[in-house]
């Protein structure tokens, strides 16, 4: 998709592929055919680069054609560079600007407990985002509102552009801070899908607090020259890179279906 | 002069959520702490489940607005202008506009009239961001009356929507027999005149009213629109005015560039209407702290301003 687009960012879109597979495919109550559903579990992107894992989770499920993943970021294409909601079906919330999507679902978490509806929201934040003070406004506010209803995600994968997380702006100990803030703090193996699915399950059973969980993942994750390289923050692969880099994962795919 | 009967548009604004809360149960409301100041307090004691109180964390508020209204919330979002727009731009930008959210921002406070909190809450410009994104509707109720049925249209009309009152008492202008006639995007003619029209929003529109009955002791004939829909902006009316009056006058409390002035003069410049123009507002200056009336004087925005104004444009 990237590689087509010539544009895009694939190191974060990498990192978060496992969450989003383990609640698209195995976690979140949701359908496809009806995407407004209003019982429907809701996920909120906030890393809204990391756009081409959810449209290909979204594609995959069936909420639109996947031949439109081919079109990414192209003119007249419905897949903006960034999520869109009412525009993507499927999509939640409008997301790109960091640090909003937080607020969004917890907006949705409210409207779910006024409506005493027992849908959950799901957010994913990167470790880079949550630099942006709106986070602290969100995670404040939603443990105020005791909003158990709310499950929040942060891609740990310690890289933002500009360099490591601790070297940028410190964000060490993100389990105390978040703890702090009144939150319910998890930790996993950010690709390991069943560890992330039963850390989704523990996170549904806590009352009277929202949940962290910590997704401790690597940047750029099953494309080895991708991995930990911050060059690939926002730059798609070359062509070179691009058939070395699915060269890679279709061996992966290849391992993982002779597994099963 | 009779003296004139005031109300307070934000009591009005609290009194009307109360009225409508009662009616729409997806209305929900919600304060960054200053509920008393808004009035959304009122609705707060009378549906406290629907009242979120946010605290000072305006950014947060308006993207939890934005949350609510995807799940059919009709959120009426408020603080002072100069928090509920600038600070917040990029929340406003992204999830309420870009989303077509039908998120209501609903501010008090705008304007110089604040005065004596200084220039740091003296909202200039807070119609010029709204105006400038797409999709977003903008309001400037001049009284208690029109702010009433403005709330009411803006819950009852889907869509991204921010509005914008004073702090202080304002005169009544409307009777009960105009309200029908006040809606999103016309204008409403307050009184007619065939000289000169002044186009008005806020609280500008009482001042347009004085200036205009000492312009008729000058023989000077009037038209004082009151254009409370900034975007969309009522362009048939625009040009009605230039064709039937020789000369237009806009007067806004906020800055000259990009409100109302901004708009109007757009209109009248792709038009093939030639007339005489002038913008009343803040020069493209802060201004400073002071009574309402004395920074009116002082910043060029009073009804004895107005009327020099109209005049030189009239010679």
């Amino acid at each position: 998709m990237l590689y087509r687009a010539k544009s895009g960012h694939p190191g974060g879109s990498l990192s978060a592929v496992e969450a989003i597979v383990a609640l698209y495919f195995h976690h979140m109550r949701h359908t496809p055919k009806d995407p407004c559903d209003p019982n429907r579990d809701r996920f909120v992107l906030s890393k809204g680069h990391a756009a081409p894992t959810l449209y290909a989770a979204l594609a995959e499920c069936g909420y639109f054609d996947v031949k439109e993943l081919q079109l990414l970021r192209q003119i007249n294409c419905m897949l903006q560079g960034h999520p869109v909601c009412r525009y993507i079906p499927g999509v939640e919330a409008s997301t790109g600007s960091l640090g909003h999507g937080l607020s969004f679902a917890l907006g949705i978490a409210l409207a779910g407990k006024l409506d005493k509806k027992d849908y959950r929201v799901y957010v994913m934040v990167g470790d880079g985002e949550t630099d942006e003070g709106q986070i602290w406004e969100a995670a404040t506010s939603a443990s105020h509102y005791k909003l158990d209803n709310l499950t929040a995600l942060i891609d740990r994968n310690f890289l933002q552009i500009d360099g490591s997380t601790e070297d940028v702006l410190r964000l060490e100990s993100v389990r105390d801070r978040w703890s702090s803030f009144g939150w319910y703090v998890l930790e996993v193996d950010g690709h390991d899908i069943g560890k992330i699915i039963d850390a989704l399950l523990t996170a549904n059973e806590q009352k009277n607090q929202p949940t962290m969980i910590i997704l401790n993942t690597v940047k750029g994750k099953g494309v080895s020259f991708m991995e930990n390289n911050i060059d690939f923050h926002g730059v798609p692969p070359n062509e070179i890179e691009y058939k070395l880099a699915m060269k890679e994962l279709d061996g992966a795919q290849k391992a993982l279906e002779a597994m099963v | 002069m009779t003296k004139k009967e005031m109300a307070n548009p934000r009591d009005a604004y609290g009194e009307t959520l109360v009225k409508l809360g009662g009616k729409q149960r997806n209305i929900v409301v919600l304060d960054a702490d200053l509920s008393k100041s808004t009035k959304t307090i009122l609705f707060a004691k009378k549906y406290p489940e629907r009242f979120f109180e946010m605290g000072i964390a305006e950014a947060n508020m308006i993207s939890v607005a934005a949350g609510l209204a995807s799940c059919g919330k009709i959120p009426f979002a408020s603080t002072f202008a100069v928090f509920a727009t600038g600070r917040v731009y990029d929340q406003i930008r992204i999830d309420v506009a870009y989303s077509k959210a039908n998120v209501k921002i609903f501010a008090t406070h705008g304007g110089i009239s604040v005065g004596k909190d200084g220039a740091s809450h003296q909202m200039i410009e807070d119609l010029t961001l709204m105006r400038v994104l797409p999709n977003m509707t903008v309001l400037a109720p001049s009284d208690a009356t029109q702010t009433r049925r403005l709330v009411e249209l803006m819950a009852t009309t889907e869509g991204p929507m921010y509005a914008r009152i004073g702090r202080a008492n304002a005169p009544l202008l409307y009777k009960k027999e105009d309200i029908k006639d006040i809606q999103i995007g016309k204008g409403f003619i307050v009184r007619d005149g065939s000289d000169i029209s002044i186009i008005a929003c806020g609280t500008m529109v009482d001042q347009a009213v004085d200036a205009a009955e000492k312009l008729s002791a000058n023989k000077i004939s009037v038209r004082v629109v009151d254009m409370h829909t900034i975007k969309p902006l009522d362009k048939r009316l625009v040009l009605k005015c230039a064709r039937d009056t020789n000369a237009i006058v806009t007067a806004e409390e906020h800055s000259v560039i990009g409100g109302l002035g901004g708009a109007v003069s757009e209109i009248l410049a792709e038009s093939k209407v030639a007339v005489p123009f002038k913008r009343i507002g803040v020069q493209d200056i802060f201004c400073e702290s002071g009574e309402p009336d004395e920074l009116f004087e002082k910043y060029g925005l009073s009804a004895l301003h107005i009327v020099k104004t109209a005049k030189k444009l009239m010679k």
